[in-house]
């Protein structure tokens, strides 16, 4: 039951972190590119890259996953909104646009989920 | 009318648009929920960390169809629906079931258990399937609603 309790409370608060993400930043920048949802997916990597390396294995380790790895980056991070937004911009026929949004989202998040893991490695 | 209220009622252009408190529950509540079902998911179908991550593959596919019929449908069909159900089901739930750090760090780590192959292979599956599902989700919700429209026009 614990383990439910704590991946749903690290989605209570991951989902909401993009929403506000995106918020802020189509108040900030006023452009098309979802820099929000790029935020949200971006730092979502690096976190869970961070902490699939420095989390350790045992009952506080196992927790601490449940909610920061399964719950928080996964509800932070999306793949629904990220397609749809893509869509949107073909539909449009801004297809350069949609092909840089997904190469720079898919680019930086894999390079930032490695460096997310050497940062581990090499702090602890 | 008191001049307390009508200061409430002045815009405030520093206020972001949007971010009022009850839309943030609503997508917290959804990603609540969102995130407990992805986990449900991938406890009833695990895979082990040299394997090829089908699990998050198709919980990423059937969030992004899942997505384009929502989308499609609340646009064509319930415009006038509540305001909190696109953030409720849309950023929150579907936004919280699909995942694209999992994915990453799939991708990831099999490189890191010597599986390039596989690692490339989910990388561009996933594009692919991500994609393929929101076009397939907003076509059929489009092709449905449509329907139903000119049998609506038609009746009438």
């Amino acid at each position: 039951m614990t383990d439910w309790l704590l991946v749903a409370a690290g989605g209570l608060v991951g989902a909401p972190v993009r929403y506000l993400l995106g918020v802020d930043a189509k108040f900030r920048l006023h452009t098309a590119f979802p820099w929000g949802t790029f935020a949200a997916n971006a730092g979502a990597a690096l976190l869970l890259g961070f902490l699939a390396e420095a989390v350790t294995d045992g009952e506080l380790g196992n927790r601490l996953q449940l909610l920061l790895a399964v719950g928080f980056c996964g509800a932070l991070s999306t793949w629904s909104t990220f397609s749809y937004e893509l869509l949107t911009f073909t539909s449009a026929r801004r297809v350069a646009l949609a092909a840089g949004y997904l190469a720079l989202t898919v680019g930086a998040g894999v390079g930032l989920s490695f460096a997310g893991a050497a940062v581990a490695r090499a702090a602890l | 009318m008191s001049p307390r209220m009508r200061l409430h009622h002045q815009t405030h252009p520093d206020h972001h648009p949007g971010a009022q408190p009850a839309v943030v529950a609503a997508v917290a509540i959804g990603g609540a929920a969102g995130a407990v079902a992805r986990y449900g998911a991938e406890r009833l179908w695990p895979t082990g960390a040299a394997a090829f991550p089908w699990t998050v593959l198709l919980i990423n596919t059937v969030g992004c169809f899942l997505m384009g019929v929502l989308m499609v449908t609340l646009k064509r069909r319930f415009p006038g629906a509540p305001r909190l159900i696109s953030p409720l089901l849309g950023t929150g739930l579907l936004g919280g079931f699909t995942t694209f750090s999992h994915y990453t760090d799939n991708v990831r780590q099999l490189f890191g258990e010597g599986r390039p192959g596989y690692a490339v292979g989910c990388l561009l599956l996933t594009i692919v399937a991500a994609l393929a599902a929101v076009t397939a989700g907003a076509f059929s919700a489009h092709a449905v609603l449509g329907r139903g429209y000119a049998l609506q026009d038609g009746a009438r």
